[in-house]
């Protein structure tokens, strides 16, 4: 047998003993993927078999930090699909413009590449000022490269194509200022963010929001996760707020479904008060 | 005879032309559910699911997360994201890292089905300029799957098919016209 190939049995040992070590429960995360994942770290840091690999996360909290950080799939952009933005500036963030105080809740935010790309639409709607981005993950080193703003370079071009179909009318390099291969964004768009980790698995509600953002995180949970997870945003959510999932997500199958509409044919549902 | 369980298509640039006479011979009733990778272009969206229907009228759709995989369906990869399969016969999605430069990845949707279905897997490389899927089949022989490569003298691009052959060799090489006719062999009902 190959020793090479981290078994789905072993898994199920592996993720048994960090539940119980560290309280990081992955038990129900879609076993295909994290599979993959484990495999991947497996292979990268050459252990020379499953029980060696099982050990060290057991024994080393700095290894079981990096096991966090490499089995969670952090890839992020700006402006992901441009349509979806053009929806928040056309018909959401216009009722947004309504409250006096606007939330935002990005959970499993990544790197925070789309919680800059929303204070830059709240930035051109004139909103900017009166909200609040709140942006977490699980993993915290993502969390600590949101907070500085600065990403690569090479990617702007891709970004300002996003943000020209997104209904973008500004010059995007106004938003960032490049230094050799890095681009650092504006103070006036950091200074309305708050980043923190947070486990959508085990951590609580931590304020009412009229905008909750989890994008390309619930298609990594079961069925069942996913269920808990949706009743903490319902939670989480005023009245008439809004919930904005990945392009390949649906709220379609939740407990909650019977509360939210969906607004035209992007992924976004808006909370309504009775049931039907 | 073993029979299949799953047929897995990858395709690259120049292999939709195939990908239709496949499908038309495919049509309905087949015993197989297929999974089609192709690597395709965002802005191309979701028009590709219509345009196979209407020219194969084979009853296909793209990928939800967590959908059940069924005989008589064919199953397309969503643009921008990986296509895995799980123990329990469904799909997942996942929006890691591109592979070959590719997501979705031929690589990755048949290393994720060898797993779960091996020796029930008989898998298709098509016309590519890109060395995705030779790993994949890898798996897929290595599970003991049955692998079939388009003859690179008649592909468009041939580059995907040869990286294929010069890996691994495969248990069939099939030019371009006889490959509706092969797939069509692999469905009958037993
Ligand atoms: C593919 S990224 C999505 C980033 C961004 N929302 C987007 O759509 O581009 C998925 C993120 O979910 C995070 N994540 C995974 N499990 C989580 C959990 N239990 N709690 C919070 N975040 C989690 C990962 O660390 C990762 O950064």
């Amino acid at each position: 047998m190959d020793t090479h190939v981290i078994k789905y049995e072993d898994l199920e040992l592996l993720l048994g003993d960090l539940c119980t070590r560290y309280g990081y429960d992955f038990t129900e995360y879609s076993r295909a993927s994290l599979h993959r994942r484990v495999q991947r770290l497996f292979a990268l840091d050459n252990f020379s078999g499953f029980a060696e690999f099982r050990y060290r996360l057991q024994h080393d909290n700095v290894y079981f930090r990096r096991f966090v950080e490499e089995i969670t799939v952090n890839v992020t952009e700006m402006l992901r699909d441009p349509g979806f933005y053009r929806t928040l500036r056309s018909t959401i963030l216009p009722v947004l413009a309504t409250y006096p105080f606007i939330r935002i809740w990005h959970a499993g935010c990544s790197t925070g590449e789309e919680v800059y790309s929303m204070a830059i639409l709240l930035k051109e709607a004139g909103l900017l000022q009166k909200s609040l981005l709140y942006g977490t993950d699980i993993n915290p080193h993502v969390i600590e490269k949101a907070r500085k703003g600065i990403f690569p370079v090479s990617q702007m071009q891709k970004y300002s194509e996003n943000y020209i179909q997104s209904g973008g009318l500004q010059d995007f390099s106004s938003y960032y200022t490049a230094n050799y291969h890095l681009a650092k964004f504006d103070s006036s768009l950091t200074g309305k963010m708050i980043f923190s980790t947070h486990n959508l698995v085990s951590d609580f509600s931590f304020n009412e929001f009229q905008l909750i953002l989890c994008r390309n995180v619930l298609i990594y949970f079961e069925r069942e996760l996913q269920a808990k997870v949706f009743k903490l945003f319902d939670y989480s959510l005023e009245n008439f707020g809004y919930l904005a999932l990945g392009s390949k997500e649906s709220l379609r199958f939740s407990p909650i479904a019977g509360r939210y509409r969906q607004v035209g044919k992007e992924k976004i549902w808006r909370k309504i008060n009775e049931p039907g | 005879m073993n029979q299949g369980k799953l047929l897995l298509i990858g395709g690259s640039a120049g292999s939709l032309q195939v990908i239709l006479s496949m499908l038309t011979a495919v049509g309905r009733g087949y015993a197989m559910p297929v999974v089609v990778v192709l690597h395709r272009n965002n802005t191309f969206e979701s028009s590709l699911e219509d345009l196979i229907s209407t020219r194969t009228k084979v009853a296909i759709k793209e990928i939800e997360e967590k959908e059940p995989i069924l005989p008589g369906m064919v199953y397309l990869c969503p643009a921008d994201y990986h296509v895995l399969i799980e123990q329990d016969h469904t799909f997942s999605l996942d929006y890691s890292e591109r592979v070959n430069f590719s997501r979705p990845s031929i690589d990755v949707t048949f290393k994720s089905a060898a797993d779960v279905y091996g020796a029930g897997v008989v898998a298709v490389v098509l016309s590519g300029g890109n060395a995705d899927g030779a790993e994949g089949m890898q798996e897929v022989k290595a599970q003991g799957g049955f692998t079939i490569v388009q003859d690179p003298g008649t592909a468009e691009v041939p580059y995907m098919p040869q990286q294929v052959l010069l890996r691994m060799g495969a248990d069939l090489v099939v030019p371009t016209e006889e490959l509706p006719a092969v797939i069509k062999g692999f469905g009958r009902p037993a």
